[in-house]
């Protein structure tokens, strides 16, 4: 099996003049799915998103740091942003299909990449659509507007596309939460079966999602890192007074 | 309370008997001229008509056709499209990134909406002006950058259009499977393409059917388009000339002419929804 592990090092985040991350130093532990949690505004998705590179995007970003995929520094001048989004999937908060047919938007990420001879796309694509449970419901029209399936379908339709790069790590960014709860449990279910293969780190506001998934997990509050441990340990004795109160939902 | 339901639930029943009889007017009318254009027009449509040039004394009714003006509207229309598409597009992208939000956009769409609404008369007034002083004449070329003048506003606002409605998701989920800026520039295109086209279409129909902003500076020749730098024919000057004169055989032709124009921006007008049709189908709302 192979391991991959992402580790943080002194990472620090700056929207303009306001620091959105504070010297965050972690380890997320390979084959486990790791949660990051707290107050809306923490800095979550700022952290989950330097962690595909996806953040620099935004206008008026700094980002001082390192994060390390399997020792190799994804901030280094060496690191191509392609191939480190290629290694470090996402799944995004609102799934969103690409403009594309159902079979055409699991087909394009391999297309891309050249992973696969021409040939061997639409097997490829068949294994994929079966692994996030799809194949079933849309044998019959993959050559359909992607568009055309339900929310709960799109968002399984994402995670086979992010699946499909075969990537080291797997990003979810509240990937339940426009979801109806068969949706979310469907895709929890299928997290879960994938941590064998996949390092996944996931954000989330559902505290009950946290402790049903997590198995490693990190609380931010207003960009700081103050807990963060083996899910069992933090959820039963939080260390932080602060964590305590959050999980006695005392504030959201 | 009671009397205030049946205002309201007979509002309910007015207001699409309205809809309807405006539909009807405006149905009424673009039939009339259909028809009108077609019968008339049909009378001297003939195979000569489109597929040769004027021959002599064609204006007092003697043999030959209007493939002058039907190339000459073709060159000018498409030549112009074709040049303010590649002017529009830079200027929408620098819209869309270091200008976006900034006051000089705001400036560039006030200009150009101010630009769309302006008679293309004054265009070509503007152009006549401008190649006398260079010391050129009535040409191809002069005929197709006032018809630029005319379609840059139609063809930036709609781009610009499209792109505003462009999700920012599409970007950031793109990305995210390790594309290159070219194929997330690909994508974007994919979802954008079925808009641009409406847009291209648009231009292309009203620079096919403007008469005015030919009128001086495109000229008119009897002769095939040959050259950038001479006179060319057009559709709307042909109807122009030919309905002016007191022959009633002449005055028919106009109205085949008509007839040829339309059709023209019908069949355009087909291929662009075709297309539209096909790639629509799986863009994202």
């Amino acid at each position: 099996m192979i391991m991959n592990t992402l580790s943080i090092l002194d990472l620090n985040v700056w929207y303009g003049n306001l620091q959105a991350l504070k010297a965050i130093t972690a380890d997320i532990p390979p084959n486990k799915i790791t949660a990051i949690i707290g107050p809306s505004g923490c800095g979550k998705s700022t952290l989950l998103k330097s962690l595909n590179r996806l953040l620099e995007l935004v206008p008026d970003t700094r980002i001082a740091g390192q994060i390390k995929l399997n020792d190799f520094d994804i901030y280094s001048s060496a690191a191509s942003v392609t191939e480190v989004r290629t290694h470090i999937g996402l799944l995004p908060q609102k799934p969103f299909p690409l403009p594309m047919s159902i079979y055409d938007n699991v087909a394009y990420p391999i297309r891309i990449h050249a992973l696969l001879p021409r040939k061997g796309i639409p097997d490829k694509v068949e294994e994929t659509l079966l692994a996030v449970g799809l194949w079933d419901e849309v044998k019959d029209r993959l050559r359909a507007p992607a568009f055309g399936l339900s929310v709960g379908q799109q968002q399984r339709l994402c995670l086979a596309r992010a699946l499909a790069v075969e990537p080291q790590v797997l990003l979810c960014d509240e990937s339940t939460s426009a979801l109806d709860p068969m949706s979310a449990r469907t895709i929890e279910d299928l997290l879960i079966a994938l941590k064998e293969e996949y390092t996944i780190v996931t954000v989330t506001h559902n505290l009950g999602q946290a402790e049903r998934l997590a198995d490693h997990v990190l609380f931010l509050w207003l960009g700081e890192l103050l807990e963060q441990g083996p899910a069992v340990r933090v959820f039963q004795s939080p260390e932080h007074p602060l964590m305590a109160a959050y999980l006695a939902r005392e504030f959201g | 309370m009671k009397r205030k339901l049946f205002v309201r639930a007979l509002l309910d029943k007015v207001w699409p008997a309205v809809m309807l009889l405006c539909l009807l007017g405006a149905g009424f009318v673009l039939s009339s001229i259909l028809i009108a254009i077609t019968s008339r027009g049909l009378r001297s449509l003939s195979w000569e008509m489109i597929s040769t040039p004027p021959q002599r004394a064609f204006y007092l009714g003697g043999a030959g056709g209007i493939l002058n003006a039907i190339a000459g509207s073709l060159c000018l229309a498409l030549g112009a499209t074709t040049i303010a598409s590649l002017v529009a597009i830079p200027v929408v992208l620098y819209m869309h990134t270091y200008g976006k939000g900034k006051r000089q956009t705001l400036l560039i769409r006030l200009a150009l909406d101010v630009m769309w609404g302006m008679p293309s008369i004054v265009y070509g007034a503007f152009v006549f002006t401008f190649i006398m002083a260079v010391g050129l004449r009535a040409s191809l070329l002069a005929g197709m950058l006032t018809l630029v003048l005319v379609s840059l506003p139609i063809l930036t606002r709609t781009f610009d259009e499209v792109a505003l409605m462009v999700p920012t998701d599409l970007s950031e989920s793109t990305l995210a499977l390790g594309t290159t800026r070219t194929e997330l520039a690909g994508m974007l295109l994919r979802q954008t393409v079925p808009g641009l086209l409406a847009g291209i279409f648009l231009a292309f129909a009203r620079s096919i059917g403007d008469g005015a902003s030919v009128l001086f500076t495109a000229g008119y020749t009897d002769s095939m388009p040959s050259s950038l730098l001479r006179p060319v024919a057009s559709l709307p000057l042909a109807i122009f000339f030919q309905l002016s004169t007191p022959f009633p055989e002449v005055q028919a032709r106009a109205h085949t002419a008509a007839l040829v124009l339309t059709a023209i921006i019908l069949l355009f007008g087909m291929l662009a929804y075709v297309v539209h049709a096909h790639l629509g189908r799986y863009i994202i709302r």
